[in-house]
């Protein structure tokens, strides 16, 4: 096996973590059967929450639109099992800023899996056209599925007309003890393969690369077997095992040496990124017409009794992954979505998985969080040395109390990709990624306060012209009438009217 | 001796001159002291620093009449923001004007509400929205809170409600 890592650029700092994968790559991708019912959130945003479609008491098939997403916020949501609409309210959901009360669908399964007659496998000339197929991908309502769940379709139609060289296949998954896109490549890579031909036709360029970090042997050759006789211009290609090498930016510096600029997107420097979960997603889509309604969940951790990867139902209720995946051991005290770097701590399990959750983590402790105690810092600067968008997290944290906008401005705290690199390292166990993460919200919050007061402002000066023309107006009417008539005219009008109503004013009343 | 006195004198007159045209004649690039006192000034333009609005005030502030104290909505952050550009000591808020108010925002209650339109014009920043014996609202995200409303209303029928989370702060 020749891996062509010659060739790439250079990432800056990143760290070489202990993987844990092995825990969880033993076995194939298990099934888990349809939960009693199913969780399907509308949409964390207010305002941007898809349509429900249905209400309560309907019945619904398995793959059935319920919901219409919202332009490019949300995606369309579909019924991961045919059964009833029980009621449509608010229920706690996992996302990247922690937990929040969501508007969901609740579906009471009725055991049967019926499928819903329009999921028919797409026909040629909807595979064959790009912007059928753009269409298709949009209904479907796919997700990215590498753990930031943006939405595919809109995703894509940003690379179109950009002049994109070439699309990337993200399978690095760079971050410690998540393996469901390893197992995906290693049993899927056909469909993989398939998703990311699709994918080409929709953007209309024939270039893809295909990243897999060399920590993945299997996945390699399984990808290499299933690129074969690839007649596109689908590359394969190694990455050394550093994290955060899997971060979209990190991830096209690596493979073009081309840096994405601060606030910009891969499409500025050329290329668009998937994960290689999604390009499965498109795939399964165009050979069966499912949308999507299940993703490939990694169980792993101390704390579950048979850790591995499972496939399972958006919607299902964590509980329920867990039970099927051997239920908790008697080591279970956190639960974290999402790996140990990166990933958001969740109070209980009674939660639904999301297209966002790529990795459920059930340990001991939380790995990120030391339970040594906050020092002060003593500048060694290492933090800096790892910081993969070489930001200087200890200048920046001296920002951040507290928060000194134009300094963290400055400094580059909105480049932060929170990748945890710097806590890791920091002798004196500060938790630093969790002050930016703060301190971002903070900024977030004065930007719009500021905003706010910018409008009122504008709102205000308006107003107060209206007024003044509206006096300078009548002004100018009586001055008009002043020199056509002159001012006893006035006199004798203004007298006329006292007169006319004498209860009204100060000289009525003497009378 | 005269020689080196005009040599030196000469092109320093030269020079001052064209410098007292230049600051006469071209734009600064500084914002006007009153833009900046504005920018700072939270434009709540609920009146209770005792101006017409948080421009009057500005430029009251800037032309030395008012304190820099008299704005409740602002409070502290916004005196000590005033007080690093005025190169001032930060006082305290003056109690007379009163208390920093938590954020909040009118809010009419529809059964109660006659249509008589005397809240409209007393709104500084045009957030409501109604006619005379037509229901009326307020515009939620445009609403500063200011309780200039709450006055005019002749049946009570405005509340001041807390401010709910911002739609989308991202």
């Amino acid at each position: 096996m020749t891996a062509p890592t010659e060739g790439l650029s250079r990432l800056h700092g990143g760290l070489r973590l202990p993987s844990h994968k092995a825990r969880s790559t033993a076995n194939p991708i298990r099934e888990v059967a349809v939960p009693p019912r199913l969780i399907m959130p509308l949409g964390r945003r207010p305002g941007a929450a898809a349509r429900p479609l249905v209400a309560p008491g309907d019945r619904v098939a398995r793959g059935q639109r319920i919901a219409a997403g919202h332009a490019s916020v949300s995606a369309n949501v579909h019924a991961g099992s045919s059964g009833v609409v029980t009621a449509i309210r608010a229920h706690p959901v996992p996302g990247r800023g922690g937990a929040a009360e969501v508007p969901c669908i609740l579906v009471d399964t009725d055991g049967e899996d019926r499928p819903h007659p329009g999921c028919r496998p797409l026909p040629r000339a909807v595979t064959d056209d790009p912007a059928a197929l753009a269409g298709a991908v949009e209904a479907a309502g796919i997700l990215g599925l590498g753990g930031a769940a943006y939405p595919t379709a809109p995703k894509l139609a940003e690379g179109l007309g950009r002049g994109l060289q070439g699309l990337i296949l993200n399978g690095a998954e760079c971050e410690p003890c998540i393996s469901c896109d390893d197992r995906l490549m290693r049993e899927r890579a056909a469909d993989i393969v398939a998703g990311a031909r699709l994918m080409l036709t929709i953007l209309g360029i024939r270039e893809c690369l295909v990243a897999v970090e060399s920590d993945k042997p299997e996945a390699w050759q399984a990808m290499k077997a299933a690129l074969a006789d690839a007649a596109e211009d689908i590359r394969l290609i190694q990455l050394p095992t550093v994290y955060p090498s899997g971060g979209e930016d990190q991830l096209v510096k690596l493979l073009t040496g081309r840096e994405v600029p601060s606030g910009g997107l891969p499409t500025d420097v050329g290329y668009l990124v998937h994960n290689v979960g999604t390009a499965e997603a498109v795939a399964r889509l165009a050979a069966t017409g499912e949308p999507l309604i299940s993703r490939v969940v990694t169980m792993t951790g101390e704390g579950i009794a048979a850790p591995g990867n499972y496939r399972v139902r958006l919607g299902t209720p964590m509980a329920a992954v867990a039970r099927a995946a051997g239920g908790y051991t008697e080591e279970a005290a956190c639960l974290i979505m999402g790996g140990p770097m990166t990933g958001v701590s969740l109070p209980h399990d009674d939660f639904p998985v999301v297209g966002s959750t790529n990795c459920l983590l059930f340990t001991r402790e939380r790995p990120a969080e030391s339970p040594e105690p906050e020092r002060p810092c003593i500048r060694c600067g290492e933090c800096a040395r790892v910081c993969p968008v070489r930001l200087q997290p200890q200048q920046l944290f001296r920002h951040t109390r507290p928060a000194d906008e134009e300094a963290l401005a400055l400094l580059g705290l909105d480049d932060c990709i929170e990748c945890g690199c710097c806590d890791l390292v920091c002798p004196s166990h500060i938790p630093l990624t969790r002050s930016f993460r703060g301190a971002k919200a903070t900024l977030q919050l004065k930007a719009h306060e500021r905003r706010k007061a910018e409008r009122a402002r504008q709102r205000f000066e308006a107003r107060e012209r209206r007024l003044r023309e509206r006096r300078d107006a009548a002004r100018e009417r009586q001055d008009d009438v002043r020199r056509q008539a002159g001012a006893d005219a006035i006199r004798e009008i203004l007298a006329r009217r006292h007169a006319g109503r004498p209860d009204e004013g100060s000289d009525g009343d003497g009378d | 001796m005269l020689a080196a006195v005009l040599t030196l004198a000469v092109p320093a007159f030269a020079a001052g001159l064209g410098l007292a045209w230049a600051a006469r004649r071209l734009p600064s690039d500084e914002q006007p002291l009153v833009e900046r006192i504005d920018a700072i000034l939270p434009q709540t333009q609920c009146a209770q620093c005792g101006y017409p609005g948080c421009r009057p005030y500005a430029r009251a502030i800037a032309d030395g009449e008012a304190d820099i104290n008299q704005c409740p909505p602002g409070g502290e952050q916004t005196i000590r923001e005033l007080a690093v550009l005025l190169g001032r000591d930060p006082v305290r808020l003056d109690p007379a004007r009163g208390s920093e108010p938590e954020p909040r925002v009118a809010f009419i209650r529809e059964d109660d509400c006659i249509g008589c339109a005397r809240c409209l014009p007393a709104c500084p920043v045009d957030a409501i929205v109604g006619a005379p014996r037509y229901l009326h609202t307020v515009i939620e995200h445009e609403c500063t809170g200011c309780e200039l409303c709450l006055e005019p209303c002749p049946v009570d029928c405005i509340d001041l409600l807390p401010v709910r989370a911002p739609r989308d702060v991202r």
